[in-house]
C-alpha cells in the first residue's frame, strides 16, 4: 500500500533530510496514513501484541544474559542467583519465562485468526509462509531457552528433542553427534543452545520485518474477507484509530500477562526443572513446555520412531501448503457454513492433543491421540480441499462499507452509525 | 448449537481420560493447607519462619544442604526478619573452610554474612555413604520442585484461584505421613513406609516427633506445628523475594485497570462517529 | 451552544492527556527494574569486607591484597619512611595532606591505601621512583611513602580504604 503517504516534511532540515533518506514518510506511510479496513475485530489486535512480545523478550533477554552464565556446572546456581541476588531479577526473569507463554498464546490466536477468516488466501500466501517461518523459528528459540537453566526438563527435553534427529536414516546418529558436541546432552550442547538462543530472536525480527512489509503491500484481510473496494468509504487510518485499538488491546493483553507472572509464576512451568540436570535419572513423567504439547502428542502416536517424527514436523509443514490445499474462493469463515464448524472441530482436536500431550502414552491416550492425529491430517489434506469443491458459500455484500452498514442495520438502534 | 454440541463432547472426553490418571498415581494426594503466604495478598509470617529455620537449623540441616541460602539472606527484607547483628552470630556459630592461606593450606574460621550454609557432607558421594545410599537433596529450592498431580479441571480452576503451594502441601503431607505400612506390605531395609511418598518407601526415617525442637513464642511443639512451619520456611528458602512480588504485583495490577479503563474510553471516543 | 462545544473539546482533551499521562509514569516504572539490575547484586554487597593479617608483613614490604575487586597495599613503613613522609612541607604536595591523617594512630608504620592510581586506573608499582613509594608505568605518576600523589598527571593522593584493627595485628577492610 505504498503512495498512501501524504506525509509533507515540514521545515528545512527535514526537508533536507527526507530527500536523501526518506525514513519519516516510510514510518508515516506504514504507521501512521496506512488504511486498514474499519471492520477489523479485537483478533486483529495480536499482531501488535506480538511485536509487543518479541520486544519484551530480546530486552528481558539481553538483561538475563548479562547474569547467567551457560556453563554445565553452574548454570543451575546461576539461574538462581538472578532470582535472589540481582536487583529485580526473579520480577525479569519471570517476564522472560512467562513471556515465551505469552507470545505462544499470541501467537496461536493469531494463527487462529488467519484460519478462520482465510487470510492465507490470494494475495497473502507469502505472508503467511513467512509466518510459518516465524512460528517455527519461535519454536527453536523456545525450545533451546527451556535448556539454558539446566533443570531436569531442561537436559531431559534437550535430550529427548535432539534424539528426534537420529531417526533420520544413515545421517541422524552423525547428526546428532553435532548438535550435542558430545556423545550425550552436555556442556558443548548447552553452550552452542545459548549461543543460538540469543541469536535466532534477531532472525525472527528480521523475518517479523517482511511479514509486516508483505502485509502492508498487500493491505490486512478483515473479517469479512472482501477486498478493499474504496479507501475512502472502506477504511479508517491507521493512527489513530488502529493505534488505539492496539494499545488498548496490548494493555489487557499485559494484565493477563501480569497475572501470570506476579501471582502464579511457576503455574506454566514444571516443578521438575528446579530440580538440577542429571544424566543418569529422568524424571517419571517428562512433558515439553505446554505449547509444544499438540506436535509431541503427534509425535506419540505414532509407533515408528521416524514415522512419528516425519508425522509431527508434518503437521507443522502442512500450515505452509494451507492456501493452496483450501480451494474455496470465499476467504471468511462467516460466509462458509461449513467450513466454519469443521475450524471448531479443529480448534477442538488441537486442544485435544495438547491435553493429550501431557498425558502418560498409555491406554486410552494413545488411541484417542491416534485418532486426532488422524483428524489433524485429514482436516489438511481431505476435508479443506474438498470442501472448497462442494460447499455452497453464503452471501456476500459487495463491499465492507455494505458489510458495516448492514450490521449496523441490524443493530437497529446502533448509536454513531453515521458514515 | 453444533459447536456447543462438540465442546461438551470434548469436555466429556477430556473428563473421562482425566479420571484414571488421579489413580494411577497411587499415591495420597496432599491435603492442601492453609498458608500465610498464598493468595493475592498472601505474605510470610514472619514468627512462623523463625520457627522453621529453627527446625531446620536442629533438625533437617545435619543431612540436608542449602547451598543457594546464604547467611546474609536471614537479615534481608520479607526474610524471617532478624537482625544483621542476629545474623552474624548465626553465621560466626558455624565454622566455615576458608583459603588457601599464604602457605596453601585450607583453613576453618567462623562464617560470615557472605558464607552460604555450611553443607553437612563435602559431596554427593559423601552424602550417600553416610545415609545408606540416599541422597538427601539440596534444600534451597526443594519447596519448587516438588508437586503433586491436580488433574483436570482442578489445574485450570488453580490458575483462577492463584493456588501455588503445591510443594510445601507435599512437604508438609511427607513429614505427616510416617504411618505403620498396610498389611501384606513389605518394606525393604533401609527404607520406610510413607503415605505420600511416590512409591511409598522412603529413605529418610521419620525425622520430627513432638516436642524435639523447642518453641520460645508459645506455639505448639507438635509434629504438625514443626512441619508447618519448616515448609514454610522451605517456601521463603525457594521464593526468598515471594512478598514483594505480591506487593508489586497488587501495585501494578491498579495501575494497569486505571491505564486500560483510560485507554478504553480514549478508543471510543476515537471511534465514535466510525461504524465498524 | 458554543460554551456546549468548548467544555466538550475540554473534556477529549482532558482525557488524551490523562491517558498519556499514567502511560509515560507506567513506560517510566517499568524501566526502572531493567536499570536497578546493573547496580552490585546482594552477592556482591556482601563480600565488601576484607580481613587481613598483617603480622607475616616485614619491615620495608609491601604486600597486595584484594578488596572489592580493588587491589589494596598495605605497607609497613621503616621508621626513616614515615620521618621522610612527615617531614615534607605542605605546600610542596599535589594533594596537601599530613601523613598522621593517613595512617591510625598508634599503628603508624601500616599505611593501607588502594592501589590505584587516580589518574585512570592503573596499578603503580611498588619501591619505584624517587620519592620511596610507587611509580605508575601507565602516564609517570609518582607517589611517596605515604601514598600521596608527588608528580603528575595524578591529580590525587591514592585513597584510604575505610579500615579498622580488630587486633594489633589484624586489620578489616570495608
Amino acid at each position: 500500500m505504498e503512495g498512501h503517504s501524504t506525509y509533507q516534511p515540514q521545515g528545512k532540515i527535514a526537508r533536507w533530510f527526507e530527500s536523501r533518506l526518506p525514513l519519516v514518510g516510510l514510518l508515516h506511510s506504514s504507521a501512521v496514513s496506512y488504511p486498514t479496513p474499519r471492520n477489523l475485530n479485537y483478533l486483529w489486535t495480536f499482531g501488535g501484541i506480538l511485536t509487543f512480545m518479541l520486544i519484551c523478550q530480546i530486552v528481558s533477554g539481553i538483561v538475563l544474559a548479562m547474569h547467567y552464565t551457560a556453563y554445565a556446572p553452574v548454570s543451575f546456581a546461576r539461574v538462581e542467583h538472578i532470582m535472589r541476588d540481582v536487583n529485580y531479577g526473579w520480577l525479569i526473569r519471570y517476564i522472560h519465562a512467562n513471556g515465551a507463554s505469552m507470545f505462544f498464546i499470541a501467537v496461536y490466536i493469531h494463527i487462529f485468526r488467519g484460519m478462520y477468516y482465510g487470510s492465507y488466501k490470494a494475495p497473502r500466501e507469502v505472508l503467511w509462509i513467512l509466518g510459518v517461518i516465524i512460528y517455527l523459528l519461535m519454536m527453536a528459540t523456545a525450545f533451546m531457552g527451556y535448556v539454558l537453566p539446566w533443570g531436569q526438563m531442561s537436559y531431559w527435553g534437550a535430550t529427548v528433542i535432539t534424539n528426534l534427529f537420529s531417526a533420520i536414516p544413515y545421517v541422524g546418529e552423525t547428526i546428532v553427534l553435532w548438535l550435542w558436541g558430545g556423545y550425550s546432552v552436555g556442556d558443548p550442547t548447552l553452550n552452542r543452545f545459548f549461543s543460538l538462543h540469543y541469536l535466532l530472536p534477531f532472525m525472527i525480527a528480521g523475518i517479523v520485518g517482511l511479514h509486516i512489509w508483505a502485509l502492508h503491500h498487500v493491505g490486512q484481510n478483515n473479517p469479512d474477507g472482501i477486498d478493499v473496494k474504496s479507501v475512502a468509504k472502506d477504511t479508517v487510518p491507521f493512527t489513530p484509530y488502529a493505534t488505539i485499538k492496539d494499545v488498548f488491546a496490548m494493555v489487557v493483553f499485559i494484565m493477563f500477562f501480569a497475572w501470570f507472572v506476579f501471582y502464579i509464576p511457576n503455574y506454566l512451568g514444571h516443578s521438575d526443572n528446579y530440580i538440577p540436570a542429571n544424566p543418569l535419572a529422568t524424571p517419571a513423567h517428562i512433558v515439553p513446555e505446554w505449547y509444544f504439547l499438540p506436535f509431541y502428542a503427534i509425535l506419540r502416536s505414532v509407533p515408528d520412531k521416524l514415522g512419528g517424527v516425519l508425522a509431527m514436523f508434518g503437521a507443522i509443514a502442512v500450515l505452509a501448503f494451507l492456501p493452496w490445499l483450501d480451494t474455496s474462493k470465499v476467504r471468511s469463515a462467516r460466509y462458509r457454513p461449513l467450513f466454519k464448524q469443521f475450524f471448531w472441530i479443529f480448534a477442538v482436536v488441537a486442544v485435544g492433543l495438547g491435553y493429550l500431550g501431557a498425558m502418560p502414552a498409555e491406554g486410552g491416550y494413545v488411541i484417542a491421540s491416534r485418532i486426532l492425529t488422524v483428524y489433524y491430517f485429514v482436516h489438511f489434506l481431505v476435508i479443506l480441499p474438498v470442501l472448497g469443491l462442494i460447499e455452497r458459500p453464503s452471501v456476500m455484500p459487495a463491499s465492507i462499507a455494505d458489510a458495516v452498514l448492514a450490521r449496523g442495520a441490524k443493530g437497529a438502534a446502533a448509536p454513531g452509525a453515521k458514515a | 448449537m453444533i459447536k456447543r454440541s462438540i465442546l461438551l463432547g470434548a469436555l466429556a472426553a477430556v473428563a473421562i481420560f482425566a479420571a484414571p490418571a488421579n489413580a494411577a498415581e497411587g499415591t495420597d494426594r496432599p491435603h492442601r493447607e492453609s498458608w500465610s503466604f498464598a493468595g493475592p495478598f498472601g505474605s510470610f509470617d514472619q514468627g512462623q519462619l523463625q520457627r522453621g529455620f529453627k527446625v531446620f537449623r536442629e533438625v533437617c540441616a545435619s543431612c540436608h544442604s542449602a547451598n543457594y541460602f546464604y547467611f546474609r539472606n536471614l537479615a534481608q527484607p520479607g526474610g524471617p526478619g532478624f537482625s544483621e547483628a542476629q545474623a552474624k552470630v548465626v553465621a560466626s556459630s558455624y565454622q566455615v573452610t576458608d583459603g588457601p592461606n599464604d602457605q596453601g593450606e585450607m583453613f576453618q574460621r567462623p562464617g560470615r554474612l557472605s558464607d552460604h550454609w555450611p553443607a553437612p557432607f563435602p559431596n554427593e558421594q559423601a552424602a550417600r555413604v553416610a545415609n545408606g545410599g540416599a541422597y538427601p537433596p539440596d534444600f534451597s529450592v526443594l519447596a519448587k520442585a516438588r508437586s503433586y498431580h491436580v488433574g483436570f479441571p482442578g489445574f485450570i480452576t488453580d490458575a483462577f484461584i492463584q493456588y501455588q503451594e503445591h510443594g510445601v502441601d507435599y512437604i508438609h503431607a511427607l513429614l505427616m505421613g510416617y504411618v505403620e505400612p498396610p498389611a501384606g506390605t513389605t518394606v525393604q531395609p533401609g527404607l520406610h513406609y510413607n503415605t505420600y511418598f511416590p512409591g511409598h518407601q522412603i529413605a529418610m526415617p521419620k525425622p520430627l516427633s513432638d516436642g524435639q525442637v523447642e518453641y520460645t513464642d508459645g506455639a505448639p511443639q507438635t509434629v504438625d506445628q514443626y512441619s508447618r512451619d519448616v515448609s514454610a520456611f522451605m517456601m521463603w528458602l525457594a521464593e526468598p523475594h515471594l512478598d514483594a512480588r505480591k506487593r508489586i504485583g497488587f501495585q501494578v495490577f491498579i495501575f494497569l485497570i486505571v491505564l486500560s479503563g483510560l485507554l478504553y474510553f480514549t478508543k471510543k471516543k476515537i471511534w465514535k462517529n466510525i461504524a465498524h | 451552544m458554543a460554551h456546549t462545544e468548548t467544555s466538550g473539546t475540554n473534556r477529549r482533551d482532558f482525557l488524551y492527556i490523562a491517558t498519556g499521562a499514567v502511560g509515560t509514569v507506567g513506560a517510566a516504572a517499568l524501566a526502572w527494574p531493567f536499570i536497578s539490575q546493573l547496580q552490585p547484586d546482594q552477592s556482591v554487597l556482601a563480600l565488601s569486607t576484607t580481613e587481613v593479617d598483617l603480622s607475616p608483613i616485614s619491615e620495608g614490604q609491601i604486600v597486595t591484597v584484594q578488596w572489592r575487586g580493588k587491589p589494596i597495599f598495605i605497607f609497613n613503613r621503616a621508621p626513616k619512611d614515615v620521618e621522610a613522609a612527615r617531614a615534607v612541607p605542605m605546600s610542596q604536595l599535589i594533594d596537601p595532606q599530613p601523613d598522621q591523617d593517613r595512617v591510625k594512630s598508634g599503628h603508624d608504620n601500616f599505611l593501607v591505601v588502594v592501589g590505584i592510581c587516580t589518574h585512570l586506573g592503573c596499578v603503580p608499582l611498588g619501591h619505584q621512583g624517587n620519592y620511596d613509594g610507587w611509580f605508575c608505568p601507565c602516564h609517570g605518576s609518582q607517589y611517596d611513602s605515604s601514598g600521596r600523589v608527588r608528580v603528575g598527571p595524578a591529580p590525587l593522593n591514592l585513597p584510604v580504604p575505610p579500615y579498622t584493627f580488630t587486633s594489633d595485628t589484624k586489620i578489616v577492610i570495608g
